[in-house]
């Protein structure tokens, strides 16, 4: 890794479907560098995916997020990793993280509707063997999601012409 | 009734713009490149800071020279950052934007019939503001050959008994032309031998994508005459803000002062307020703002010399400044024609004085999206010459 990997990444992270060409113009690379660079980050797992921001609710599927947070008893040799693991396979489960604070993990489960993430909730999280306690917090409205602002702004407008 | 109009406002050359200004106003799906502002909206924290300290009352004026904490931020930041010492309590004045501070510093310094030497192409009011002031302003080419820096050469062939000043602006708009502590060497010799005063523009010098800004008043013995200006505008995307500073030894700074206290009596307290808090915590804004230009930078570039459009690689500021001239258009019929047939919005460089003629200034801090619709735009236009 260095500093134009970190540029690669960044500009990728901004917008991932720059051409390889693109890249290297904005880069000052060769395109053969970059296709080289980029299959590294790649095979190194840095890349993990090519994936979209969508404004669910705008596309109107109806789906339900909720942030779940969970009070865990932690193994002996394992802490909270094999729990972790464990939550971290159900398909509903799109994010997971250890936190500090009253609680030890966070999750955000996404559910078809409510019904299906309280069941969700209840039948498969809450009982498992180690989770003390849940706290559910439905997901009324998403104002901002990794970085993108999800709600619309005012075009601010610019003058065409200024010396 | 009598023309009102004074001689000195007469003698001012109306705006080059001003035409394709009305004529963009009567069109749509515009792309323009026509504008020296970033295309960023000012960082949350610089417009949070403002907007509280609206709300806790701070709505009054300030002291002239500025709020004494914004004096003091700039002092510390402007040694750190480009080694100038400055100090706050006698040697720094809050202005509303680079404007003010160029006029108050060109009107502090200039009696009538004194010369001033501008390096060109360069920004459209340095000129005007010498005329204003009685003086005479003098233009000295700066060449794409050598890459658009001030050649001493070409100043000492311009400098005569009446020579006062010199103002220069690097990075420069409107070529994206930067000056090196050797560059400015050379200069500075000139410079002291003549006795000039240096006022230097570095109103960009947060937007240089080489090497770092060498300002000009760390360069040999320049510092006691030298009046720095710069400002929030370009590197904090606060144009609209209207906050520039202007730093000079005491008697210097004092003299602008005491125009400055009449005409502006101080910069707004608002501006001031966010210009501080600018200096505390937007440096990371910034820097991804400079990198996301320098991205744009070797796209835009790159794409103009590919579609046949000669453009140097601009080493700072947020232009690009390529030729016509293998198109046989000039460079007025050139944006014109452009703006009608393909609705990009560029500025003819003849606007910038000597050495701007055939050339176009396209800013490029628009999206790299439209950068890219742009380059279509202008290749269409070029091959349906």
């Amino acid at each position: 890794m260095d500093e134009k990997d970190l540029e690669i990444l960044r500009i990728l992270e901004e917008n991932c479907r720059h051409t390889t060409n693109e890249i290297a113009t904005m880069t000052n690379l060769g395109t053969g560098e970059v296709a080289e660079r980029i299959q590294a980050l790649e095979e190194g797992q840095i890349i993990k995916r090519y994936s979209t921001v969508i404004n669910w609710e705008r596309a109107g599927n109806g789906e339900v997020s909720a942030i779940i947070e969970l009070k865990v008893s932690p193994e002996r040799d394992f802490g909270y990793d094999r729990i972790a693991e464990r939550l971290s396979r159900f398909r509903q489960v799109k994010t997971l993280r250890l936190i500090t604070g009253t609680y030890d993990l966070q999750l955000i489960v996404t559910g078809k509707n409510m019904q299906e993430v309280s069941r969700f909730v209840s039948e498969h999280v809450a009982p498992m063997d180690r989770i003390r306690e849940t706290a559910t917090h439905i997901i009324m409205k998403s104002y901002k999601e990794n970085g993108n602002t999800l709600f619309e702004q005012p075009e601010t407008e610019r003058l065409p012409y200024s010396p | 009734m009598r023309n009102f109009v004074s001689e000195r406002a007469k003698e001012i050359p109306p705006s080059g713009i001003r035409k394709f200004f009305d004529l963009v106003l009567t069109m749509e799906d515009v792309i323009s490149l026509g504008v020296g502002e970033p295309d960023f909206n000012t960082p949350w924290n610089i417009c949070e800071s403002s907007i509280y300290s609206i709300e806790q009352g701070t709505t009054s004026y300030t002291s002239n020279k500025g709020l004494q904490s914004l004096r003091d931020a700039l002092s510390v930041y402007l040694a750190r950052q480009y080694n100038l010492q400055y100090s706050g309590d006698h040697e720094i004045i809050i202005t509303s934007g680079v404007s003010e501070g160029l006029d108050i510093a060109i009107r502090s310094i200039v009696d009538p019939g004194d010369e001033v030497l501008i390096a060109q192409p360069s920004y459209v009011s340095y000129a005007p503001c010498v005329t204003l002031a009685g003086g005479k302003p003098v233009p000295v080419l700066c060449t794409e050959k050598d890459h658009f820096k001030l050649n001493p050469d070409r100043l000492a062939e311009k400098i005569t008994g009446k020579s006062k000043a010199l103002i220069i602006n690097f990075p420069n708009n409107p070529t994206g032309g930067v000056m090196s502590m050797t560059d400015l060497k050379a200069i500075a010799d000139l410079v002291i031998d003549h006795d000039l005063l240096l006022i230097s523009d570095e109103v960009y010098s947060e937007l240089t994508y080489e090497t770092r800004h060498c300002a000009a008043a760390t360069v040999s013995d320049l510092w006691q005459r030298t009046i720095t200006l710069n400002g929030f505008s370009k590197a904090y995307a606060m144009t609209g803000w209207r906050i520039g500073y202007l730093c000079a030894p005491k008697d210097l700074c004092d003299a602008a002062l005491k125009i400055h206290q009449y005409v502006m009596l101080c910069a707004p307290v608002m501006g001031q307020v966010g210009a501080l808090e600018a200096l505390r915590s937007a440096e990371e804004d910034k820097n991804s703002m400079v990198n996301e230009y320098r991205l744009r930078r070797n796209m835009f570039v790159a794409g103009l010399n590919r579609i046949g459009l000669e453009c140097h690689v601009p080493e700072g500021a947020f232009y690009a400044f390529p030729s016509v001239k293998k198109t046989g258009l000039s460079d007025v019929e050139f944006a014109e024609q452009l703006l009608k047939d393909q609705r990009v919005a560029v500025v003819p460089g003849s606007v910038f004085g000597l050495g701007g003629e055939d050339h176009l200034r396209c800013a490029y801090a628009v999206s790299r999206k439209e950068l890219n619709t742009a380059l279509s735009r202008i290749e269409a236009f070029i091959s349906s010459l």
